[in-house]
């Protein structure tokens, strides 16, 4: 059984292997480093003219990925920490995301952004956050973000080696040693071809009392959640995208109306996020059908602070979520 | 078919320079005329830049990266004044569709953008695909003075010469970034930074389109044998507007530096009545063409 992390290793390797147009770029990716949280360990050894160590200039080596790309590579680039996107946005949103289009269409960019995001590893303000809400609903983009019930391999695989579109390739910190949860009570859909939707419900038959909707590392809580609620014996269905943007929304609609009682979770700051959007989508497509207001959960509208027992405080949490889940269901 | 294979003689500079002149006019008149809306900048005073440094291409081959000042290096690259008039004037026939429009210009190897100092990164990283297929081509980013105020820039130097890249960086150094004088927002000789990462740089008189062609020869041949970086920089003078309207420089300093752009250089090296016929011949096939498109 693969772990997140190993997924996404491997995923590369294959990718590497399969195409030798891929060519992986970041800051201390080669060996014996092999990258700040590892995914990139071993392949310089394996790969060493395709996997190269760059200057510390997130902005600068993203622009070089994409002059690559738009002359018949597949480049994928590391950002040591997901905080430093904010270098990049430059090259995301007015070169990356602008050329397909504005060139009508007379050239692609096939190039995956992979960068770690969210907190509780006390690094403090600046290398904790979860910055992808600032890059949903670019036009040209998509946003990808896998939880840990997850087949990151797969997911990392098809991004680099068949989206002919650049994607923006969210991991998390906190799920990289984590063996990717699979359970019986699991199902997979895929409207956005290549990045399915999974969803794990803690019954067996009949219908959710609540459904959960959430991305990426908030897995890590909402699994063993589950398992609580159904102690309590509330059925739950916790709905995973892998695709923030563009949004399966037909999905996502398609389990919200099961009970018309919906948490959306995330763990970005409260405040013009993915779930502003979700929610926005899902009150469209299921005007009276909903029991209860949708409930949406973020971290806080704060700087993430570095000590642990403040951190703590800041960012979602398990409780909060139980509690919007008891609240909808009072 | 490109362009490279017209003859390189100071008839066909001037030919070329004043084909983009006109155009640049045509430009001009129909902005004020509404016509055509959002900006146009035109490079007036500036077309030796563009003809000298690309005629001196493979242009089967290398790679244009062009900023948002780039209707002349368009045209000195492909010589398809329809497509550009026709994107200019929003019509499905230009060279994006209507959709680039004067800023974001693609064609085969020519890549624009309007984002100053955003394609430096582009380009290396372009020249770096080139050198990882052994193509032999060589990369062209054109940019101004202003944009060397841009951290962008720098570290696609940088880049560069690290992992040995065949590019010229193209300076432009116009002496102005849209109202602003050169010497108002930076610090230092712009010609002596990029040396400092270990990019030779040559200085040169940007308005002479013969030595602003023979340099080019000479460091393309460089940087295709060595597989290394330069930097060309490129003295001239914006004698139009920053795009359509307004000049808030003093008239007197315009007037001075007519004397030195480099179309009314090279008439002086011509034959004063083939100079005559030609200039009346291009203004009226530009005249035609625009005409013929505004048809549609
Ligand atoms: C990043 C960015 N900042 C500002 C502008 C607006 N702008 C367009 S051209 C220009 C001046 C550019 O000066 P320079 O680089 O010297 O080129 P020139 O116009 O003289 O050819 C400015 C400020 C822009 N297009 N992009
Ligand atoms: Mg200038």
């Amino acid at each position: 059984m693969a772990s997140y992390l190993s997924g996404l290793q491997s995923g590369l390797k294959e990718a590497l292997t399969a195409n030798r147009k891929v060519i992986v770029l970041g800051e201390d990716i080669v060996d014996p480093y092999g990258g700040a949280f590892k995914v990139t360990k071993g392949l310089s050894t394996c790969f060493p003219e395709r996997v190269i160590s760059t200057p510390i200039c997130e902005g600068g080596f993203t622009g070089v990925a994409v002059g690559m790309a738009l002359r018949g590579f597949r480049p994928v680039i590391e950002i040591m920490f997901g905080d430093f996107l904010t270098l990049c946005s430059d090259q995301i949103v007015n070169h990356m995301a602008k050329f397909p289009d504005m060139y009508n269409n007379q050239v692609k960019v096939p190039l995956v952004i992979r960068t770690p995001m969210g907190g509780g590893r006390g690094y403090g303000a600046t290398h904790s956050q979860s910055l992808e809400k600032m890059f949903l609903g670019i036009p040209g983009i998509k946003v990808v973000a896998p939880s840990h019930l997850h087949a990151t391999n797969d997911i990392l695989k098809y991004a680099i080696l068949n989206d002919d579109d650049p994607v923006l390739f969210i991991e998390n910190k906190l799920l990289y040693p984590l063996e990717q949860h699979v359970h019986v009570f699991m199902e997979q859909s895929v409207e956005i071809s290549g990045y399915p939707t999974v969803a794990l419900r803690n019954f067996s038959t009949g219908k959710p009392d609540v459904t959960i909707i959430a991305y990426g590392g908030l897995s890590l809580e909402i699994v063993p959640l589950l398992a609580k609620l159904h102690d309590d014996e509330l059925n739950v269905n916790a709905v995973f995208p892998s695709s923030l943007w563009p949004v399966p929304v037909e999905t996502l609609t398609r389990y919200g109306a099961q009970c018309g009682r919906i948490v959306l979770c995330e763990e970005s700051s409260a405040g013009f996020n993915w779930g502003s959007e979700i929610a926005a989508l899902l009150y469209e497509n299921l005007h009276g059908k909903l029991a209860a207001p949708i409930a949406r959960l973020a971290s806080a509208s704060q700087a993430i602070p570095a000590a642990r027992q403040l951190e703590i405080k800041t960012l979602i949490s398990a409780q909060d979520i139980e509690n919007a889940v008891w609240e909808l269901m009072s | 078919m490109l362009v490279n294979n017209r003859p390189k003689c100071l008839r066909s500079f001037f030919q070329e320079m004043t084909h983009i002149r006109v155009v640049e006019e045509t430009f001009l008149d129909l902005f004020a005329q509404g016509v055509i809306g959002g900006t146009v900048h035109t490079c007036l005073g500036q077309e030796a830049v563009a003809v000298g440094l690309i005629s001196a291409l493979n242009l089967d081959l290398d790679i244009i990266c062009s900023n948002h000042r780039g209707h002349g290096h368009f045209l000195a690259y492909c010589g398809d004044t329809s497509s550009l008039v026709a994107e200019i004037l929003g019509q499905p026939s230009g060279v994006c569709g209507g959709i680039g429009g004067s800023q974001h210009l693609q064609m085969k190897n020519f890549y624009s953008n309007g984002i100053l100092g955003g394609m430096a990164p582009v380009a290396v990283g372009m020249a770096f695909a080139e050198k990882l297929k052994g193509s032999g081509a060589v990369v062209v980013q054109f940019m101004g003075d202003g944009a060397m105020a841009e951290g962008a820039v720098y570290e696609a130097m940088n880049m560069a010469a690290l992992w040995k890249l065949p590019i010229m960086f193209a300076v432009e150094n116009n002496q102005y970034a849209q109202s602003t004088h050169w010497n108002a927002q930076h610090s230092g000789m712009l010609e002596q930074r990029s040396e400092s990462f270990g990019v030779p740089m040559v200085d040169i008189d940007g308005n002479d389109v013969e030595e602003v062609y023979h340099t080019t020869q000479h460091l393309i041949n460089e940087i295709r044998t060595q597989c290394t970086p330069r930097l060309m920089f490129m003295r001239t003078y914006r004698i139009g507007p920053h795009s359509k309207g307004d000049d808030l420089r003093d008239p007197k300093e315009i007037d001075l530096h007519q004397q030195q752009e480099p179309l009314s250089r090279l008439r002086k090296k011509l034959d004063p009545s083939w100079v005559t016929s030609i200039e009346k011949q291009i203004r009226q096939e530009v005249a035609l063409l625009v005409a013929n498109l505004r048809k549609e």
